[in-house]
């Protein structure tokens, strides 16, 4: 049947090209490279059982969640819960994992991440944790790649649409975010057209512990009121530096699309990070009373703690001379983005008709022989001819984002035009150019943002979809397409359906991540108060309207599975461990009207449901994940009596 | 949803067994989808005896999987014991009551039916005695196909089990 349609497929695509060779030049363009004149299928085929080269993190944009994909056959393999709440397994509703998502405004459900980065050592991907930002509620997340499961979430203080995030320097030694929106700082009632001069962007920089990757916030740089919008760090010979774009140097409050596109030039911020660290480990800056969560996930008690941190360190940029510059860039650039040298800062000016590529080597010249073209805010200009490395001319309309593979080559995509265009980086010569279906974002080759991309794939995020699909209604999932970039051309092999909004993605080769990947959690490691590890723990507990049950489960029943004594207005807590001790033998937990969600728990883990019964009856549990042959029989009833009633709580398994 | 496909395989592998004679005994899984079957095959199934697979004694058979050879000391080590009690709490109790079937079997007695490499390999590798050792298989179908779960515990832990059952 497949077979069927795919002939009938080429035989219309067949007739397509013949009839649109005049009208639709794309389309006829695009006949030598498709899928049947080339082994593109083949090369995108993982065969059952086998698995894929890459792993691929995308950002689930207003999903708030991160998804991982195999490359190169664009499977989806998981949904990370991160920032919004996720019935699926519970995250965001069980007892366990409600604190990380805790903020200064209370429980937030949800978020827009947006740029995920894995962590480096030597500048070279090392797969220990990826990062990635909460855009809308200021917050960065630490993602263990062995658990696959957010480990840790801090809120940003005094920012605001957390957009030039998450990023992180060549050691992993800070995750720097930078604040989109300018906002009072402190936060104050006051007139909203006194913006001007009055409106300060934090560049926020998150100290990383080695060993356990414990984020802390070293300090936050108080920048003038500009948008700050992506940043990337210096490598190699730039380390120490980190760059960042804004827009809005006109500092509108209002009509932006047009209020904040009058300047000729932008900026992009380098700030010397190694200094203001120096500054600030000898006393350095100023503390501010602040108010932010900083969520901690511990492994051994499945228990997420939130703590309020009350007070920042603050750093004023003129108090520390020599550590913040500005190069100027056309025109509100989006990406800033560093070649694997650290040579190169690329400004891709989402209005400028090129795209500007800054020396490393001439801003430190400029700086050293003071080529100042003015100041801003007491911050200097460097002069723009001075710094500049090159422009590559004309190489489409709309940069947004600039990638690098391992063969000095870059490949920068073009929102307006809808295309990627391959470019030599030193040249600055247009080497290649091929659409994209439609309007690509990001673009992502694993490691490029590191010193050692693996320059296989380009990975286009599009944020059109329209007919590249089956239609699904009004709305669609985004679209990615994937590019083979090991010869001269790119060659598209692939579009695959991605979740949410992609915004950026990180990609590592699987062999750096999967030996690693944990399988189940130790029960001899699970300190969960209320585990209960083997059958003598099992018990059920009153204490006033507040009811503990100390569960287990196993192939194929729950520990109690009858339980009596429970009344109308209790509040019940179901403590579910999971005894198992073998790979891929999740059970889920449910119970009739639960106004929360499922638990689905790993072996060896322990997660709480709880569950407010309001109508007198006989109710059921059971499991949720097809766990066995006789899943269907893991199941149990719960008695719910009259608020009034004296029935004694009891519970058993197996007993008549 | 993997569990779902596996579903859906063993029911294929049903299917094809149903289509190749549907006179055979299901128990007889190697069955040669061509062949015509023996009515001696039938004849041999019913010379079973009555006794349960649980209670059967088989002091020869050392099971398949990686434990070939195991040496008990002349008396039991009570540390080792002590430990393998421990292990056993933990991982084993949710289904083995020492002293009564609960949802698997009893342990106390296990040395006097089989031997103590049997044992072993039935706690390191329950999937794959199941799948290779007919008496591991034969007791499934007694605990109504309640597979044994695999809590992947070391040799060593295995071995204190196994000196732990000596005290039953």
């Amino acid at each position: 049947m497949k077979k069927s349609i795919n002939i009938a497929i080429a035989l219309v695509m067949a007739a397509g090209m013949v009839s649109c060779n005049d009208s639709g030049k794309q389309n006829g363009k695009k006949g030598s490279q498709g899928g049947l004149s080339t082994n593109a299928a083949e090369r995108v085929y993982v065969a059952p059982g086998e698995h894929d080269e890459y792993y691929g993190f995308f950002s689930g944009g207003y999903t708030g969640n991160l998804t991982v994909y195999g490359l190169p056959s664009g499977r989806m393999l998981k949904e990370i819960p991160v920032f919004s709440q996720f019935p699926t397994n519970g995250y965001g509703y069980t007892e366990e994992t409600t604190p990380m998502l805790n903020t200064s405004f209370g429980f937030v459900p949800w978020d827009d991440s947006h740029h995920p980065d894995i962590s480096q050592t030597n500048g070279e991907l090392d797969g220990r944790w990826i990062f990635i930002n909460g855009n809308n509620t200021p917050r960065i997340a630490r993602i263990g790649l062995e658990s696959f499961k957010t480990e840790e979430i801090i809120e940003i203080p005094n920012s605001a649409g957390n957009h030039s995030s998450s990023f992180i320097t060549e050691n992993t030694e800070y995750v720097v975010a930078g604040t989109r929106f300018s906002v009072p700082v402190p936060q104050r009632d006051m007139s909203i057209n006194e913006y001007k001069g009055q409106f300060k962007g934090a560049l926020t920089f998150i100290n990383v512990d080695q060993e356990t990757g414990r984020m802390g916030i070293k300090f936050q740089l108080m920048m003038p009121g500009f948008n700050y919008d992506l940043s990337h760090p210096g490598r190699d010979k730039s380390h120490g530096w980190f760059f960042f774009t804004t827009y809005n140097t006109e500092e509108a409050h209002t009509l932006l699309e047009v209020n904040a596109s009058q300047n000729d030039k932008d900026f992009i911020a380098a700030v010397n990070w190694k200094k203001i660290e120096e500054y600030v480990n000898n006393g350095g800056g100023k503390k501010v009373p602040a108010n932010y969560a900083h969520n901690i996930m511990d492994e051994n008690t499945h228990t997420a703690t939130s703590t309020m941190i009350k007070e920042v360190l603050t750093v004023d940029p003129l108090d520390v001379p020599g550590a913040v510059y500005f190069l100027p860039t056309p025109k509100s650039p989006h990406g800033c983005d560093v070649d694997p040298t650290g040579e190169y800062i690329i400004g891709n000016g989402k209005l400028s008709a090129d795209l500007t590529v800054h020396s490393f080597t001439k801003m430190i010249d400029a700086i050293e022989n003071k080529k100042f073209d003015g100041e801003a805010y007491g911050i200097p200009i460097l002069n723009f001819e001075d710094i500049l490395a090159g422009v590559v001319k004309q190489p489409g309309l709309g940069p947004l984002h600039t990638e690098f593979d391992n063969k000095g080559n870059a490949y920068t995509t073009f929102f307006i035009s809808s295309e990627v265009v391959k470019w030599k980086v030193g040249t600055w010569e247009v080497l290649d150019r091929q659409p994209v279906f439609y309007s690509v974002g990001h673009g992502m080759i694993p490691g490029g943002n590191s010193r050692k991309p693996f320059g296989d794939y380009f990975v286009a995020m599009n944020k059109i979809t329209k007919d590249r699909y089956l239609p699904t209604g009004p709305e669609m999932e985004h679209s990615a397409q994937l590019f083979d970039i090991n010869g001269d051309k790119m060659e598209l092999l692939l579009d695959f359906p991605t979740h949410g909004e992609p915004h950026y993605a990180a990609g590592i080769p699987a062999e750096i991540v999967a030996p690693k990947s944990k399988k189940i959690y130790k029960l001899a490691d699970n300190k969960h108060p209320y585990a209960s590890l083997s059958n003598s723990d099992v018990r059920v507990e009153r204490n006033g309207k507040e009811v503990h049950v100390y569960m287990n489960m196993i192939r194929s029943h729950f520990n109690p599975d009858n339980i009596e004594g429970i009344k109308v207005g209790d509040k019940v807590y179901f403590h579910v461990t999971n005894l198992e001790q073998d790979f891929d033998v999740p059970h889920g937990f449910a119970v009739i009207g639960a106004n929360t969600a499922e638990l689905l728990v790993m072996p060896g883990a322990t997660e709480t449901l709880t569950w407010e019964p309001k109508k007198v009856g006989v109710w059921p549990i059971y499991c949720t994940d097809f766990c066995s042959a006789l899943h269907q029989e893991m199941q149990g009833y719960v008695r719910v009596s009259p608020a009034d009633s004296d029935i004694e709580l009891s519970w058993s398994l197996g007993e008549d | 949803m993997k569990h779902l496909i596996k579903s859906f395989a063993a029911f294929a592998i049903i299917a094809l067994v149903g289509c190749g004679g549907k006179e055979e005994k299901k128990e007889d899984s190697s069955v040669k989808i061509r062949a015509k079957p023996k009515t001696e095959v039938k004849q041999e199934a019913p010379a079973k005896s009555d006794v349960k697979p649980s209670q059967m004694v088989d002091l020869t058979n050392k099971g398949v999987g990686p434990i070939k050879n195991v040496e008990l000391g002349e008396t039991i080590d009570q540390a080792m014991a002590a430990k393998g009690a421990e292990v056993f709490k933990m991982n084993c109790t949710a289904c083995h009551k020492t002293d009564k079937k609960f949802i698997g079997p009893a342990p106390k007695g296990i040395l006097e039916r089989r031997t103590p490499e049997w044992i072993m390999n039935m706690i390191m590798d329950p999937e794959g005695m199941v799948n290779n050792d007919p008496l591991a298989k034969a007791l499934l179908m007694e605990f109504n196909g309640s597979p044994m779960a695999n809590q992947n515990m070391t040799e060593e832990q295995s071995r204190q089990i196994l000196e732990y059952f000596r005290t039953l």
